[in-house]
Parts: C-alpha cells; sequence; structure tokens
C-alpha cells in the first residue's frame, strides 16, 4: 500500500491539519484493535521506537510503539503551531518536520511566496526529502492552506512548484479555503488570484471549499441537534463535527466544527484506498477519473449523511435520501448548485454497508435530473469501501468536476478587479523584490482563461447531444 | 491435462477466488447422482485440471494472483486458507504497492515491462508442475487499469512464450452506467489488443449478472460477492470434465478443446441454400454454439431447436456449428443443468455501444493527456478503433 504525507501551512492550514490527524487517530484505533502496525495506518502513520535516538527508530510491523504523523507543519508565526505542540497531539508529530518563523506574512501573499518561499526553500526540500525517505512507497502530497491570507496563499503555492520539480511522479492533491464575500482580509481577492495561477498551473486536483459553507452547514446541525423533535436523538458520535460539545461550543469556536468537516472530508477521500472493499478506489484513481483536461482540475465535494439518528434499523429510504443529499446545494462545500450546471465527471465514494446494487439503483434514479458533457454521459466512478466512518453505518463523499465551481471564480475575478482598478494596497505587493504589476496581469489571465473554459462547456448544455461520425471500415 | 488461471486485478482475483470454490464444492459434492466410480473419475479430472496436491492433502489451486497492489491478493489468499478446503500456493502471488489507476497505458506500459520477469516466472513455476498442460484461463476486467493493460501484455507474452497451448480471456464487461469513467477506452484498448494474442474471448456483462441476481434469484442487496458467485457457477458447469463425444467412460481431456475460431468462406463461393423451421424470428445469428448437459436423462435430452439453420449464419451448416456434451454426473447438486457457450451476434450491440462512447470521448480529445503520459499515441487509439470497427462489421454481416 502507499504512504501519503500531509503538508499543512498557515494558520488555517494548520488547524485544519490538526482536526484531520485526530480523526484519523480515532478511526485507525476503532478499525484496529489489536494495535498491530498494519498498511492501512502506515499510509499515514509511521511506527517508532520513541527510546532509539536519531532516526533509526522506525518500525515497519507488529505491535504499535508509538504513532508519527506523516506530516509537516509550517507556518510563519509561531501561536498556531505551538498550541498545537501544547496540545493532546503533541506527541503525534515529530519535532523534526516543523518550519516557524516569528513575523508572520502579513497577509501577503507576496511575502508568504517570495520572501519566505527563498528563506526556506532548502529546509522545506529537506524536510519533504525526510519524509519521502520514510516512505516504501510515496504516492501523494496533500497541501492544506488557505487562499486568502499569506503563509498559507504565498508559501502554500510556492510550495507546489517544489513539489513538481523534485517529486515529479508523486501526486499533489490541494485542499485550498476560499475567502467568503464577508472575509475580513481585504486584500485576500489579492491572495486568492496569484494563488489560483499556482494552483492551476502545478496542482493535480484542486478541492475548494469556503468558510460560508461550512459555517451554513454547522447551523444546520446545530438545528438539528436543538430541535428536540421527535425522535430526532442523533447518536452520540455521529455527527461529522465529532461531537455535540464541538456543535455546543460552536457559536464561541465556530472554526473546530467547521474544520473537521474538511478532517472527513480528506478522511473520507482516502478510506478506500486505506481499508478493504469490494471495489476499490485508490488515490491514483481519482485523477484519472475525474481530470479530463489538465487545467480543469477542480473538485466540488459534498459529504453525507452530516449526522445519524439514533434509531438502529436504516430502511433503504434513509439510504437514497443519503444519495439525494449529495447532489443538493446544502450539501456543498463551496456555494455552488452542480444540478443545475454541467457535469463533467462524477465520483461517488461510499464506505459501509452499502452494495452494489444500492449504488446502480441510485445512480440510475438521480440521473435524469443531472446533466452531463456530451461526451461523457455515462461519467460516473463509483467505489465500495466496506469499513465506514466512527459512528455511522455508512456514508457518501461525492466528488463533481462540475461547471458550478464558475461562479466562485468569477466572484473572486471582480472582487480583484474593484480593488485593482483603484491600485488599493497594491504597493505592499511591489515593494517585495521580485514582485512586478505583470505578475497581476498575468494571474488574472490565467484565472480569465479557465473561465472562459468553463464557459465554453457551459454553451454546450442545451445543444442537442449528436455522436460523432464513426470510422468506417471496407469488410 | 491441466489449466493454469492467471487472476489479475481486483476484478479477477475477487472472480477467481469464487471460481476455485465453485469448483471445488461441486468436486466434493456427495449427490453426484451417478455411480460412485463415476463420481471418483469425475473428482479425479477436476483435481488434475484445477489443482494440485499439497503434502498435507489440502488441494492447491493451479493459480497465479496478480495485483498492483496487496489489499485484495491478501483477502483473496486468507479467503481460500481460512475455508480449509483448498488454498492457493503460498508463493503464487505477486503483488506490488501502487495500483495502475484504472489507467491501461500504465497498466500496459508501465507495469507491464517493469514486471514481466517475476510474472512470467510465476506462471513458468505454476506450468511446471502440470504433467500436461492444455491451456491458460486469464480472468480480468477490461474497465480497470490493472486487469485490463496488465492483463492485455500477459496475454500477449503467453502468446510468444507458450504459442501452443490455447489461451482464454474471461474478461468482464463493466456496468453499462459507469463504474469507472473512463471504462470504455479500457475496454476498446483491451479488446484490440487479445483479438491479436488470446484465442477464445469468454465475456460476462456485469449487467446481465445483475439482472439474473435481481430477476430470478430475487436477492434484494445485490454484492459483487452475489454477482461473482452466479458467474462462478457458470463457468464451473461449463469447465467442470464431461463425457468426449465418443460416448466412452472416459472424460474430455481438453476442457478449452473447442474449434473456438471459425473463418467465414472466402468470398465468391455459393452460399448453402437453407430452409428453415421458424421464418419470421429475428435470432442473433450464431457461428457456433456448444450445448453442456449435466445430470438426469441427458441422452434423451432434445436438442432439436438447436439445430434449427435460422440460427446460423448463411455459409453454416447446422450440424457443423452445433456441439453438444453430455454427462451423467451431476453439477452443483441440481438434477438437471444446462450450459451454453455461443459465438453469436448477442454482444455486438454493447460492443458497438462501447465503441461508440470511446470514440464519441476521444473526439473531444477528453482523458487522453493521461494515457499519453504513459507513451501512448493517439494513433494506439486509432489502430483500435480501426480493428474493432473490423469485429463490429464481421459480425454484422453474419
Amino acid at each position: 500500500m502507499a504512504q501519503s504525507v500531509v503538508v499543512q501551512v498557515g494558520q488555517c492550514g494548520n488547524q485544519i491539519g490538526c482536526c484531520f490527524w485526530d480523526l484519523a487517530l480515532r478511526e485507525h484505533a476503532a478499525v484496529n484493535q489489536k494495535g498491530i502496525y498494519d498498511e492501512a495506518i502506515s499510509s499515514f502513520f509511521r511506527n517508532v521506537d520513541t527510546r532509539v535516538v536519531g532516526d533509526g527508530g522506525s518500525i515497519s510491523k507488529g505491535k504499535i510503539c508509538s504513532l508519527k504523523a506523516r506530516a509537516i507543519l509550517i507556518d510563519m508565526e509561531e501561536g498556531v503551531v505551538n498550541e498545537i505542540l501544547q496540545g493532546p497531539l503533541r506527541d503525534v508529530f515529530d519535532s523534526k518536520q516543523l518550519i516557524t518563523d516569528i513575523s508572520g506574512s502579513g497577509n501577503n501573499w507576496a511575502v508568504g511566496y517570495k520572501v519566505f518561499g527563498s528563506l526556506y526553500q532548502e529546509q522545506i526540500l529537506e524536510k519533504l526529502r525526510k519524509s519521502a525517505e520514510h516512505c516504501d512507497c510515496l504516492q501523494c502530497f496533500f497541501i492544506i492552506h488557505s487562499m486568502g491570507g499569506g503563509t498559507g496563499s504565498g508559501l502554500g503555492t510556492f510550495l507546489l512548484k517544489l513539489l513538481e520539480d523534485e517529486f515529479p511522479e508523486v501526486y499533489r492533491f490541494v485542499t485550498s479555503v476560499y475567502p467568503s464575500g464577508e472575509d475580513d482580509v481585504i486584500t485576500s481577492p489579492y491572495n486568492s488570484i496569484l494563488a489560483m495561477k499556482e494552483l492551476n498551473e502545478h496542482a493535480d486536483c484542486v478541492l475548494p471549499i469556503d468558510n460560508q459553507s461550512l459555517f451554513d452547514i454547522i447551523s444546520k446541525i446545530d438545528l438539528m441537534v436543538n430541535s428536540g423533535k421527535l425522535g430526532t436523538t442523533i447518536k452520540p458520535k455521529s455527527l461529522v463535527t465529532s461531537s455535540a460539545e464541538a456543535v455546543k461550543k460552536w457559536h464561541q469556536r465556530p472554526f473546530d466544527a467547521m474544520n473537521n468537516i474538511v478532517a472527513n472530508l480528506l478522511l473520507n477521500l482516502t478510506s478506500s484506498a486505506r481499508f478493504e472493499g469490494s471495489l476499490n478506489m485508490d488515490l491514483n484513481e481519482i485523477s484519472m477519473n475525474l481530470v479530463p483536461f489538465p487545467q480543469l482540475h477542480y473538485l466540488v465535494s459534498s459529504l453525507t449523511p452530516l449526522y445519524t439518528l439514533a434509531d438502529v434499523n436504516i430502511p433503504t429510504r434513509r439510504l437514497d435520501q443519503m444519495f439525494s443529499d449529495a447532489f443538493s446545494k446544502d450539501h456543498q462545500l463551496i456555494r455552488a448548485d452542480p444540478k443545475h450546471s454541467l457535469y463533467l465527471a462524477c465520483a461517488l465514494m461510499v464506505r459501509g454497508n452499502v452494495q452494489v446494487s444500492d449504488l446502480r439503483r441510485n445512480i440510475e434514479r438521480l440521473k435524469p435530473s443531472l446533466q452531463f458533457v456530451s461526451w461523457n454521459q455515462e461519467g460516473w466512478k463509483t467505489s465500495l469501501c466496506s469499513v465506514p466512518p466512527v459512528g455511522h453505518s455508512h456514508s457518501l463523499l461525492a466528488l463533481a468536476n462540475n461547471t458550478c465551481v464558475k461562479p466562485t471564480f468569477m466572484e473572486l475575478k471582480e472582487r480583484f478587479m474593484r480593488l485593482y482598478k483603484k491600485k488599493a494596497h497594491l504597493h505592499h505587493y511591489l515593494q517585495i523584490e521580485g514582485m512586478e504589476e505583470s505578475g497581476f496581469m498575468e494571474a488574472v489571465s490565467s484565472l480569465s482563461g479557465l473561465i472562459e473554459e468553463y464557459n465554453q462547456l457551459d454553451a454546450t448544455k442545451s445543444m442537442p447531444v449528436e455522436d460523432f461520425p464513426r470510422l468506417s471500415i471496407a469488410v | 491435462m491441466s489449466i493454469v488461471t492467471v487472476q489479475l486485478g481486483q476484478c479477477g482475483n475477487q472472480i477467481g477466488f469464487e471460481v476455485f470454490d465453485a469448483l471445488y464444492t461441486d468436486s466434493h459434492c456427495p449427490q453426484g447422482l451417478c455411480s460412485k466410480r463415476e463420481n471418483e473419475a469425475y473428482q479425479a479430472s477436476c483435481k488434475e485440471r484445477f489443482f494440485s496436491e499439497e503434502e498435507n492433502g489440502v488441494p492447491v489451486a493451479r493459480a497465479v494472483l496478480v495485483d498492483m497492489e496487496p489489499k485484495v491478493t491478501s483477502q483473496t489468499l486468507s479467503k481460500a486458507t481460512q475455508s480449509g478446503r483448498w488454498k492457493y500456493g503460498q508463493h503464487s502471488c505477486f503483488c506490488q504497492k501502487q495500483g495502475s489507476g484504472n489507467n491501461w497505458a500504465y497498466g500496459y506500459s508501465v507495469h507491464g515491462p517493469r514486471h514481466e520477469e517475476s510474472i512470467m516466472n510465476l506462471i513458468q513455476k505454476e506450468v511446471e508442475k502440470c504433467d500436461s498442460l492444455s491451456g491458460f484461463f486469464i480472468i480480468m476486467s477490461m474497465a480497470g487499469g490493472t486487469g485490463s493493460g496488465l492483463g492485455a501484455f500477459v496475454t500477449q507474452n503467453l502468446q510468444d512464450q507458450y504459442s501452443n497451448s490455447l489461451k482464454m480471456n474471461q474478461i468482464i464487461w463493466p456496468y453499462g452506467t459507469g463504474e469507472v469513467i473512463v471504462q470504455n477506452y479500457n475496454s476498446i484498448l483491451t479488446l484490440s489488443h487479445l483479438y491479436r494474442s488470446s484465442d477464445a474471448l469468454l465475456v460476462h456483462e456485469n449487467d446481465a449478472l445483475h439482472k439474473i441476481c435481481a430477476k430470478l434469484m430475487n436477492i434484494k442487496q445485490i454484492s459483487f460477492s452475489d454477482i461473482n458467485q452466479v458467474l462462478a457457477h457458470q463457468l464451473g458447469s461449463v469447465f467442470q470434465p464431461t463425457y468426449s463425444v465418443e460416448g466412452s467412460c472416459h472424460y474430455r481431456r481438453n476442457p478449452l478443446g473447442i474449434d473456438w475460431q471459425v473463418r467465414p468462406p472466402l468470398p465468391g463461393l455459393p452460399t448453402l441454400g437453407k430452409a428453415s423451421l421458424n421464418r419470421g424470428l429475428h435470432f442473433n445469428m450464431s457461428i457456433a454454439n456448444l450445448v453442456i448437459l449435466r445430470g438426469k436423462d441427458v441422452h434423451s435430452a432434445d436438442l432439436g431447436g438447436f439445430k434449427d439453420s435460422a440460427l446460423y449464419t448463411s455459409w453454416l451448416e447446422p450440424i457443423n456449428a452445433f456441439n453438444a456434451w453430455k454427462t451423467h454426473r451431476a453439477f452443483s447438486k441440481y438434477e438437471k443443468s444446462a450450459a451454453l457457450v455461443s459465438n453469436s451476434q448477442f454482444l455486438l450491440k454493447p460492443l458497438d455501444t462501447i465503441v461508440g462512447k470511446a470514440w464519441n470521448m476521444f473526439a473531444s480529445k477528453a482523458y487522453i493527456h493521461q494515457y499519453t503520459k504513459f507513451g501512448m499515441e493517439e494513433e494506439d487509439f486509432l489502430d483500435s478503433f480501426t480493428l474493432l470497427e473490423q469485429v463490429v462489421a464481421s459480425y454484422c454481416n453474419l
């Protein structure tokens, strides 16, 4: 089995990353009752004998001694990483796999990319190589960051080019948190557009997320938990937000519950690669099936169910409801409505007690209400993993390559243009060595090109599906 | 005479297990509905074909398991061992860490050459255990990356290395409404390559098997396990020992021995005049049909319907195209059972559909970069399309 390395960059990236490692440990603890270090755990964790000083402590089989996350934590401020290292997960992280600074990036992409990029390039490469050496077969880098700030956005995307050059055969999956309209960082449009260019050129697959959607999902869950409707007691450990406690406290710490959703996304994405099932789906299959053209690699994701009700009997109707919900705009992790846009491809990754007939029935049921591009009318990729997530009997992750991402990109461009027309705050960027106005122009042009691709696809929506004339053969 | 089975990819390995299990269970079935001596001869024949003997009496399947990632093969190996009744050879498995990513080009152009020696060595070892080799049975799917791409590569190698042995590929036709988005590409690439190196392609469609589970067996929540068991049952009833046509009491020695390849007559020869019993009914034209009957009253069964010339193409007499094998020994506790293996226009429509969909996708250039990344070119796709259009046309003209 192959291994993956998580690189968490900036405040957002590290906070989400932290939730991810917490959930991953819990999931493996629930599945692996005997405490044996097996292939599934090794995909994200090393087994280390902590009594051995230096690097020799790796144990490849047998009982679990001490688990270390295959992670690199990068932040240009110390606050978040320090908090993690003092918290309950401190032993999970290898203290040598951190890169921190003190001053932060000032919400400036150029500082993150140009200044810290060149300053820390060697160190970053060294840590990456070390991580790779610890892997039997490194398959994928997961990068977690936000687009609107300085470190996650700038240094996070600087990393992509490094990874592409140094490890060209390893996939680069990026989870990017996009700024919502009411983002309080004024320069977030600049940072996001500059970062988008890097994502366009150097990422294999991007999973865009936006905070507003996560917030709306949490509100819905909160409503259910507190509604007190008859028969709606929720099973205690079954919330996507991982605990009722997190939901109750969410008014003070909303990001905890929100980050857990993203953490669940990453766990479910990799579940079929880690655990057994009747129809496995490895990480390299995601890119193969969902990216028909290299530039169109943005995937809209949705997770269902968000919670499981306590009653034990799960009739088929509930299962079918799970499939329907995956396509509703309320369950998407960015503001998007895939049902009313054009699908290029769709993946359904199911976990738990679901069989192929359930999958087929639901695909047939939902297909008529969805529009697929003419050359991919049956563009479904499916997987069945036998191991459900903790607290659920089954779950579904839907990944869609769909033109419904277009509005997010168009809004971003609009916000950018509003600032750029007035040249507002531009000097903060231009004063950084290596930054010129042409950089901004190139970034906008890259985004415009992407939007145009989606426009052209959308234009085919109302056209009748015609078959291309076949080769004629002389018999 | 023995058959060596090569199970490739998740599909191939999951099915392979069910097939060996079905074969074993049937051969050890106490109610053979025949004499003890006959039952023992049947068991011995089945054993020789599919199993070799291990020291402590547990039969070992004559199989090589190949997959590019470890989860399925380790499950398959342990399921067999835990059953306690039969198992796979300890060293019969070849697997890697990373899978083929549903990419035919990766399976064929990267994994193939890289692991050629190891895989062919494993197969060689298995062949050496056989007193006499009748041929290879290769189980693979068309939709994924390993079964399809690596399967095509291995079959080619078998053609080169064992050109005198029969190679039969069991291919699984994916569900029409998508299991893998690039399944049509993978399918046409697989089929076109197999056409050049395989002797026979035995096809099972997931959709058809699914319908059998739903309509005929009334299973409510159908799993791949159910589907694979139906498939294994069908294969078992074809491959288990049968009498040779002469009616002697020896079981037919070559289980793959049918003239699978039939050539149309040279142009210019007159077509044979036909009188048909059933005018007006439209049948899928057949080139060859084989009926296998097992159990009670096999010799009195009326097979007249299979000999109707309306079933066969104009340049064939039914007597040349139809074969029947009959055995008293019942299969899998069924008092009477029949199996039909047919080379006919039955698969014309599914084949045409897959070629059409793949062509539409190819015309839009979608996903092509994923294949050219690993050394394939658009030329290779065009060659495949050309070959398959010829196959479609040939079957159309029956």
